[in-house]
């Protein structure tokens, strides 16, 4: 293993252009292993470039993205993605989507299943181990994608927008299914939203990335106390949080009050 | 949990109409109290049920026959212009035999060269997914092979491989080679990318990718080619057989034409009607089997009859 002392994840000098756009430019920023991170910006910033990157599908131009000290270069595989769409295959039933993960990673049968009607029952979905994705909702087909990002145990869970088309009400009941896990998992997370709220709630620690090319416009370490309930985002604390966060926006110039 | 109790109903109605989809083993507690279905009406039961797709079309090939019938009998046409039905069925049954004996290399010639337009497509289409080169290279070959007029070939073949199985064997895979190796070329490149990178985030080989994703996302595409290339191949089968061969439905069919044999001509039009729809619905029985699961449940309902 590399230096003890290197952080667990670290963005160096992270630098993403495409022909005519760059992306993300010179980004560095750190995580602790266990930190749950939650990353906002305006769309097209280059957060969904930023997560392909510490997954390992696409590389930096420039700079370096590195866990445990060893620079990504290949699929990062120790690690779980939640895309932005749920991207079940649709000719497999949820249960067969799960054990997707197991399949390619040939890992035992029997364990896996076990271990995917578990993950399934604990985010509610039991009985539907058998129902295709169009049979299933939004929410469900969610849960599905998160289950399959948890099959293998991951060090790293990566989550992009996950809960982003889902309406309010399955929204928070889904969050707080999420919290839950991962306070009994305690697992590395990065994960995007467009929802200041959720980023607040969910995360230690928030950054606030500016429109494109994305550099690091704040940082917020969000004090509240875990299990955090629903009750907590009518709090002053949390409003302070959300209140600040909409501040850089409108700094930034991507939130306008006329236009609210 | 919102949309449970919607997507429960969603999966009854597949599961009365597929007959699969096993129901799940406990039922939600809360949201179990929805509506009973409205019973359809007598007509409309049947209208959706498997018998229809049997009865509807047979309802229409009936009254065809019947029109045809009461032309022949109407005396308005001469008999050797066009026998009747009831004669043509005589003479498909009657000289069963004779028909049986030239169907024989006609639905081998079929056969193998629709496997060996399959069995080549594939390989080619899959190269032109994986490879530019391949793909640049070949794609205008394939454009070039389709429009040659494949009937101004089949003499060539002849002259090159005389009159048996072979010329046949080739002009059917020729003429059905073109409609699969596209349509797999298409499937194979209907993967979603993110339904790829997906695979990849969990270390995907290329090997594993291809099977658990592209293969999986082509098949419809597949299918829809090999659909085209199986009635393609009668076709060409029977083109072949008019240039040239020493037997086969084809021949008969135009030695029949040469003594005014209008019946004989029917009847071996007939069986090879017979032949290529009995093909046709082979290949979709086999899509219905290798189809992985199910796709469109919902949203094909919803979509209604748009
Ligand atoms: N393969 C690509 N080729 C060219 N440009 C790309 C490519 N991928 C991303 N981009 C560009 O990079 C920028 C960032 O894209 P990215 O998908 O990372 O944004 P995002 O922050 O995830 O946006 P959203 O919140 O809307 O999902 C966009 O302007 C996009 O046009
Ligand atoms: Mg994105």
């Amino acid at each position: 293993m590399a230096a003890a002392s290197a952080p667990f994840i670290e963005f160096d000098a992270f630098t993403k252009s495409f022909d005519a756009v760059t992306a993300v430019s010179e980004m560095s920023f750190e995580l602790e292993r266990g930190e749950f991170l939650a990353i906002v910006g305006p769309s097209g910033c280059g957060k969904s470039t930023l997560l392909m990157a510490l997954a390992g599908l696409t590389q930096p131009s420039t700079g370096q993205v590195r866990v445990q000290g060893e620079p990504v270069l290949k699929p990062y595989t120790d690690l779980g993605f939640v895309f932005q769409g749920a991207e079940l295959l649709p000719w497999r039933t949820a249960l067969q989507n799960v054990l997707l993960q197991s399949e390619i990673r040939r890992a035992p049968k029997q364990e896996s299943e076990r271990r995917a009607r578990e993950l399934l029952g604990q985010v509610g979905l039991d009985g539907f181990e058998d129902s295709y994705p169009d049979e299933l909702s939004g929410g469900m087909k969610q849960r599905v994608a998160l289950c399959r990002a948890l099959l293998h145990d991951p060090e790293i869970l990566v989550m992009d927008e996950p809960f982003g088309a889902l309406d309010a009400l399955t929204r928070d009941q889904i969050q707080i299914d999420l919290q839950r896990m991962w306070m009994e998992r305690r697992k590395t997370v990065v994960f995007v939203t467009h929802s200041i709220d959720e980023a607040v709630f969910l995360a230690d620690r928030v950054l606030v990335f500016s429109p494109r090319p994305a550099r690091i416009a704040a940082e917020f370490r969000v004090p509240l106390e875990r299990p955090r309930h629903l009750s907590a985002r009518t709090g002053p604390e949390f409003t302070r949080l959300v209140g600040e966060i909409r501040g850089v926006f409108e700094t930034l110039g991507v939130l306008r009050e006329e236009r609210k | 949990m919102s949309g449970t109790t919607q997507s429960k109903q969603a999966q009854s109605k597949h599961a009365r109409r597929t007959g699969r989809g096993a129901a799940p083993a406990n039922p939600p507690a809360s949201g179990g109290g929805a509506a009973p279905a409205r019973r359809p009406s007598g007509a409309k039961r049947f209208l959706e049920s498997r018998l229809a797709d049997w009865v509807l079309p047979l309802v229409l090939v009936a009254i065809i026959v019947a029109v045809w019938q009461a032309v022949c009998a109407s005396g308005a046409v001469e008999e050797y212009v066009l026998p009747a039905p009831g004669d043509v069925l005589g003479k498909m049954f009657g000289d069963f035999g004779t028909f049986a004996d030239q169907s024989v290399p006609t639905i081998v010639a079929i056969f193998v060269g629709f496997a060996l337009a399959v069995v080549v497509a594939l390989p080619i289409a899959v190269a032109m997914v994986y490879s530019a080169i391949v793909r640049r290279a070949i794609y205008p070959l394939l454009i070039i092979a389709q429009v040659v007029p494949k009937v101004a070939i089949a003499p060539l073949f002849i002259i090159w491989f005389g009159f048996g199985q072979l010329p046949k064997v080739l002009m059917v895979a020729l003429i059905c080679f073109f409609p699969v190796v596209i349509d797999s070329l298409v499937g194979f490149r209907a993967a979603r990318p993110e339904s790829l990178m997906l695979v990849r985030s969990m270390g995907a080989s290329r090997w594993q990718a291809f099977w658990k994703v592209r293969w999986p996302w082509a098949l419809p595409s597949i299918f829809a080619g090999v659909k085209v290339g199986i009635t393609l191949a009668v076709v060409g089968a029977v083109v072949a057989e008019f240039v040239g061969a020493d037997k086969g439905l084809g021949v008969l069919l135009i030695t029949a034409r040469g003594d005014m044999d209008s019946l004989t001509v029917f009847a071996s039009i007939a069986w090879l009607t017979v032949i290529g729809f009995v093909l046709f619905v082979a290949v979709e029985a086999l899509e219905r089997i290798l189809l992985p699961g199910k796709r469109g449940g919902r949203s094909h309902e919803a979509s209604g009859s748009l």
